[in-house]
Formats: structure tokens, C-alpha cells, sequence
């Protein structure tokens, strides 16, 4: 993915600041190959934004170049771009018609009455809206004017299209269902598209590759699956999924992995080395609450014990809140299969595998 | 207050049977009215209240200037005859005895508009026009034209300071809305201070800034633009009203127009750029259009402040820059005409209605919006 050759959007270098003195975007480098779901995820801050803006050009990078299909795009402004997006509030034109807003792209480019008419229709067709042409923007509910955004940002073939938390005004069950609907749309017209989001369950669902931002550096980018399992420091591990972290020394390294003495001495864990180098170094575990087994131990090293803090039925699955070596966040996932008898203060006995263990930075 | 620019009722019951009489007046046969009718003018004028009469004698006088005299020499003589205990043979002779003029019929003529309860004259004189013998409107005399020109003026001049705030206030309003906070409080308090001063104040203001010893022309003068003898003549005349009326009227059309450009989106305009309109474009197409019901607003609103205009236009506006609230006024205070101040207070709200379906014709008056 990083052959420079088949990049078809290229981030090189770019720094960003708005005051001159503190940069929102540091050093980024990103190559997003054609054809490609790629999203930008972050807290608000991160820089994730202001990265999008740069690519529709309404912010020019401090530095660095960005490439779109080999070419430099910083001195193209961006009515020139042929890049479509998709605003946060949709920025639907209340004054026209869904209609018009939709042949507005296409009236600007010159193109004949009959096409246009036909775009459109093909484009209302594609987001199931082909009735509502006639309709203003205000009298479509959220979701229909989120289709309608998207059916925008799509009618006027553009070579790219960013999405800027377009499902953040929706409805939670509204805003699942148009995750699978825009997956399904770049599925089938195999569109480059760049998507913001803070939330990070819909950057899993719908990406092949996400790109974790804080502090304006992009701090992982994988696909989903790595990101999630191989998170590779600790922001990105606790930002994607529940995560539980238990803080310690770094006592031996050994190949790929290390042995951690734990704060307070409760002990010693076996850990996949990944973001710590030499003896001595603290640093932060890293443990996904579904890879802690209770009651039956499989290997000799990693037992530990905790206590019941809380309980929370979830139907498919108890959700236990323990306190595990001082930390009394440590989440463990126990599913819903009829043998689970404990209560609240008693103590559990917990192991896990030292594979699934990530010694990462603190 | 509307009525009284119909009301004709006074007069009539001053001289009720003198008009009584009148009626049976055949104006083809006889050139001067029947003998009864000067029969009932002398005992009226005898026996009437003189306070009564004198209203009606001004009302008569703007039927055809020249009754107000008449009648008040008549009276005095007809007193005098009513004091000797004379009875006239013939009251028609006794009348043109006293003056020559009761033998000019068209004062009687003039009679014939009075005669009912209800008349339109001040309607007619509000425009201009007046009755003739034969009860026709006509045109006043030439020098007693100054309505029309005057409701022309107040037309043009409204129209004026509407389209001048429109292009002064769109600007400023559109900083308003999208400046900084820090900047656009300051500008905020640049545009309501002078609000909230006083009128005459700011009026005044202006003559000392415009008058030809102003600071304009001194400015003018000092960098060598114009000459001392050729500093610019900017007040007393339309040029000073347009200028103090469409500052004094600005904020009327800047606040509506910011209201509205506060809530447009910024993204709409990055929207459309992003959908390929150049940024001249996607103004007139996105974000003009979604600025209307402030445009409409603000110049509505302008229109309607500027066609009733009266301190500023009188105050700065000399001899040819007064607008049709100056004639009310001076109607209503100086020469106590009410009925003719009325009859132009009801037009000048009849064309307010008219405009305001005119506009709710072509912009729909759901479109307005203040705030």
C-alpha cells in the first residue's frame, strides 16, 4: 500500500497550523489507494478534520504537498478538484429543491438539460429517494437528507469523495443502517472515499483501512482487524474497543517478548514486546477484556486473581467489573452461557495468554 | 381621523338652509341663484354663531379663495341692516349692493361642492386638483402645484435610501456574520451606537459635517480637490436628505440582513465551491438567495421608515428635499387643515398597503424575517 505508484491520494510531509505556532497536523504521511475506503478516526482535536479540509481545499497545508493522482492539488482551489463531499450538517441549499440540489453540480459543469435530468434521476434512484425530487431539503427527515448529501457528493462523478461525520446527527439504530448503506454504495461504484469519524465502531464496520489520529499525528494505520488486535501503542489500544491496561517495569526482554514487573508488586506478566525497547522501561499492558479467561487456566504463567466489582447482564453476554492488580476498571467479558454463578465481591481467578498481552508505551 | 379627510358635514349645518336652497338652483336658467337663497345666507350670517362661521369659512376658502373677506364684510353690513330693524325688499340687490362679487357666480358655483355631507376635495387637493364651476376636477393653478412633486420626490428618495442601505448594509452585515467574535462585537457597537442616538442629533450632525462651511467641504477644500469657491453645496436639498436619511436608516436594513446571515451555514458556501461553482457562483446561487427574506426585510422595512419621513428631511432637506411628512405636518400645526392632512395620511397609507401586497405578491410576506 505504501508503492508510491499506486497511491492515488498522497499526503506527503504536511504540517498544519492555524496560529503559526501550534501545529494541528504534524508530519502526516498517507497514501490512499484507488478504490479505497479509508477513514480518518479520532477525538475531536486530532486533526482529522482539518486533514479533510486540506484534501477539499478549504485549508492549504504550512507544508508538504499533497498528491491526487500524481499531481500537486495545493494550488488548485476547490471548486477545480472534482472532489465530492459530504458535509457534517449536509449543507443541503434549503432554498432548492432535492432536485436542484442535485443538478446544481452538474448546471455549474454545463452539462445539457436531458443529462442532467437522467444524472439525477440515476443518482435519487441509487439512495432510494427517486420520489422526493420535488421535495425541499426540510421537508425530509435526517436520514433521507443525509441520502440525499450523499447522492450530491456522488452525482457529479467525482474522482474522490470525503465524508465529514455524516452520520453524526443521526439516530443510533438510523446511523447503523447508513453505515451498511454506504459501504454497500462504494462497494458497488468502487468510489475513493476518505471518511471522518470519531466513532470508532463505524470506522470498523465500514473501512479497509483506518488511520488513528491524536495530536495530529496519525498514530496507526491498518485495517481494521490489525488495528484492533495489534494495536501498536497505547492511545490507539484504548481508543479502539474496550481495552484493559495494567501499568509496570519492563524486567526482561527476551526475543518478541518481555516479562513486566507490575506496579505495586503484584506480580510478573509475560507480554508481547511492541512498544518498549530495554529493562527497566515503563510501560503500559495492554489486554482485551474477551482474551481474559476465568476459572480454567492454560498456561503456567499470567494467573492472577480479582475481585467482583460490579456485574452488568447484557443478555448475550455479563459484563464483570474487577479489580485486578490495583486497577479496579479491569473489564472482563463472560458469556452468557449458564455457568457463570459468581456475585459481587467474590474473588475470580483470571489467566490469560502472553500473546495477547501487548507491552506498549505509557 | 381617516373620516375627517371625507367630513364636509360642518359647514353644512352652519348654512343648512342656504344649501337647502341652493339645490333648487336651475344653474342653466337663471345665471344667479333664486332669491331664496340669499334670503337664508342673510339670516344665517345674521343669527349664525360666529365661531361656526368662521370654520366654515375657512373650509369655504379652500373651495375658492376669496370667500373668507367676502363674507366677513357681508356680515358686518347685514349686521348693521339687521341693527336698523330694515327689512331688504330684495336681498339678492341688498347682497350686491354690499359687494359686486355676490353677483360673480362662480363663488356660487363653488357652493356646489359643500353642499354634501361627505366630499372628496381634500382627496383631490392632496394630488394636486381641485373642482371647477361645474363641479370637474381639474388641475390647480400652476403655482399651487407642490403635492405631486412633493409625493414624487418622497417616492424617489425612499426608493433611494432603500437600494443605498441595501448596498452599504449587505457588505457590513455579511462581516457581522462571519467575522470573529472580537471583531464583529466592535463592529456590532459601530453599527447600534448611532442607533441608539438621538435623532436630531445625528440629524444635526450631519449639516454641521455637510454644510458648505461643513467639515467635508473644509476636507475638501484643505487636500486641494475642490476650490474655496467651489465647496459643495450637500444640505438643504435632496442630495443632504438622501445622504442623513440612509445613515439614520442603515441599521434598520443591516440588523434584518445579519439575522438572517448569522444562520446560513459557512459550509453552504464551501459546499457549493466543493461542488464545482466558483465562488461568484455559488454566492449568487447558494447564498444570496438564502439571504432574501433579510433582503426583504431590511428594504421593507427601510421603505416603510423612509416614504413617512419628516424631522430628518425637514431639518436637512431645505426647500426642495421636503418629503410628504413634511406637509402633513405643517398641515396639522400651522394652517390647521385636517381634513387635507388626513386625506394625505390615508394616502400615504394606502400606497403602504398596496406596496405590502405588491410584496407579499412577488416575495410572499412568510418570507420575512427580523431576527
Amino acid at each position: 500500500m505504501n508503492d508510491t505508484s499506486k497511491s492515488f491520494v498522497k499526503f506527503e510531509k504536511i504540517d498544519k497550523s492555524y496560529d503559526g505556532e501550534v501545529l494541528v497536523v504534524k508530519n502526516l504521511n498517507l497514501d490512499i489507494a484507488k478504490g479505497e475506503f479509508v477513514t480518518m478516526l479520532g477525538p475531536s482535536g486530532s486533526g482529522k478534520t482539518t486533514t479533510l479540509m486540506m484534501l477539499a481545499g478549504f485549508e492549504t497545508p504550512t507544508n508538504g504537498e499533497i498528491f491526487l493522482d500524481t499531481k500537486p492539488i495545493s494550488k488548485i482551489p476547490p471548486y477545480e478538484r472534482e472532489i465530492g463531499m459530504v458535509f457534517q450538517n449536509y449543507a443541503l441549499f434549503p432554498h432548492m429543491t432535492v432536485a436542484e440540489n442535485l443538478s446544481f453540480p452538474l448546471e455549474v459543469r454545463k452539462i445539457s438539460k436531458a443529462d442532467i435530468k437522467e444524472k439525477v434521476q440515476k443518482a435519487l434512484d441509487m439512495v432510494e429517494l427517486g420520489n422526493f425530487g420535488t421535495r425541499f431539503p426540510a421537508q425530509l427527515s435526517g436520514g433521507q437528507q443525509q441520502r440525499v448529501a450523499l447522492a450530491r457528493a456522488l452525482v457529479f462523478e467525482p474522482r474522490l469523495v470525503l465524508m465529514d461525520e455524516p452520520l453524526g446527527a443521526l439516530d443510533k439504530n438510523l446511523r447503523e443502517q447508513m453505515q451498511y448503506e454506504i459501504k454497500h454504495i462504494h462497494d458497488r461504484i468502487g468510489i475513493t472515499v476518505v471518511y471522518v469519524t470519531h466513532d470508532q465502531s463505524e470506522a470498523l464496520t465500514m473501512s479497509n483501512r483506518i488511520a488513528v489520529f491524536n495530536d495530529g499525528v496519525v498514530q496507526q494505520l491498518s485495517t481494521p482487524d490489525i488495528l484492533y488486535e495489534k494495536p501498536e501503542n497505547s492511545f490507539v489500544a484504548k481508543f479502539i474497543g474496550e481495552n484493559n491496561t495494567l501499568n509496570g517495569v519492563v524486567r526482561e526482554v527476551n526475543g518478541s517478548s518481555c516479562t513486566v514487573e507490575l506496579d505495586g508488586g503484584f506480580g510478573m506478566v509475560k507480554a508481547l514486546k511492541i512498544n518498549v525497547n530495554e529493562v527497566g522501561e515503563k510501560t503500559q499492558l495492554s489486554i482485551r477484556p474477551e482474551r481474559v479467561s476465568i476459572d480454567n487456566s492454560t498456561s503456567d504463567s499470567n494467573n492472577f486473581s480479582g475481585k467482583i466489582e460490579e456485574l452488568i447482564y447484557l443478555g448475550d453476554h455479563i459484563r464483570a467489573r474487577l479489580d485486578v492488580c490495583g486497577n479496579n476498571e479491569f473489564i472482563v467479558k463472560v458469556p452468557n452461557e449458564g455457568s457463570f454463578n459468581h456475585k459481587e465481591g467474590d474473588e475470580l481467578k483470571l489467566s490469560w495468554n502472553s500473546e495477547d498481552v501487548r507491552a506498549l508505551d505509557l | 381621523m381617516l373620516l375627517r379627510s371625507v367630513d364636509d358635514s360642518q359647514i353644512n349645518s352652519v348654512f343648512p338652509n342656504t344649501f337647502d336652497e341652493y339645490k333648487n338652483w336651475d344653474k342653466g336658467a337663471d345665471e344667479l341663484p333664486p332669491e331664496e337663497v340669499y334670503k337664508s345666507l342673510f339670516f344665517e350670517l345674521a343669527n349664525g354663531d360666529k365661531r361656526q362661521i368662521g370654520k366654515a369659512l375657512t373650509r369655504m376658502n379652500y373651495a375658492k379663495s376669496g370667500w373668507k373677506s367676502l363674507i366677513k364684510k357681508t356680515t358686518r353690513e347685514i349686521k348693521k341692516i339687521v341693527k336698523k330693524g330694515e327689512e331688504p325688499v330684495s336681498y339678492k340687490d341688498t347682497f350686491i349692493n354690499i359687494n359686486k362679487l355676490w353677483a360673480d357666480p362662480t363663488y356660487w358655483y363653488s357652493f356646489n361642492q359643500m353642499v354634501k355631507d361627505r366630499s372628496s376635495i381634500y382627496y383631490w387637493n392632496a394630488l394636486d386638483r381641485t373642482f371647477d364651476e361645474e363641479g370637474d376636477v381639474v388641475l390647480q393653478d400652476e403655482k399651487r402645484r407642490m403635492y405631486i412633486k412633493t409625493w414624487v420626490r418622497t417616492f424617489k428618495v425612499s426608493i433611494y435610501v432603500t437600494i443605498f442601505c441595501l448596498i452599504l448594509g449587505f457588505p457590513v452585515a455579511h462581516l457581522l456574520a462571519n467575522l470573529p467574535l472580537r471583531y464583529s462585537n466592535l463592529l456590532m457597537i459601530f453599527v447600534l451606537l448611532p442607533f441608539w442616538t438621538s435623532l436630531l442629533v445625528r440629524t444635526t450632525a450631519w449639516i454641521v459635517m455637510l454644510q458648505q462651511n461643513g467639515v467635508i467641504n473644509g476636507i475638501l477644500v484643505w487636500l486641494g480637490i475642490i476650490s474655496d469657491d467651489g465647496r459643495i453645496q450637500m444640505v438643504y436639498n435632496e442630495v443632504g436628505t438622501l445622504i442623513a436619511m440612509t445613515q439614520i436608516l442603515l441599521p434598520f436594513m443591516i440588523l434584518p440582513l445579519y439575522s438572517v446571515m448569522r444562520v446560513i451555514p459557512k459550509s453552504h458556501m464551501r459546499a457549493a465551491q466543493n461542488l464545482g461553482a466558483k465562488p461568484s457562483t455559488a454566492f449568487l446561487r447558494v447564498y444570496l438567495p438564502q439571504t432574501i427574506p433579510g433582503i426583504s426585510a431590511g428594504g421593507l422595512l427601510v421603505f416603510v421608515l423612509a416614504i413617512g419621513y419628516f424631522i430628518t428631511p425637514e431639518l436637512v432637506g431645505g426647500k426642495d428635499g421636503k418629503l410628504i411628512g413634511s406637509w402633513i405636518a405643517y398641515h396639522l400645526k400651522t394652517t390647521l387643515n385636517w381634513g387635507l392632512c388626513a386625506a394625505l395620511g390615508a394616502i400615504l397609507l394606502g400606497i403602504m398597503l398596496i406596496f405590502y401586497w405588491l410584496y407579499n405578491k412577488i416575495v410572499g410576506i412568510d418570507n420575512i424575517k427580523l431576527g
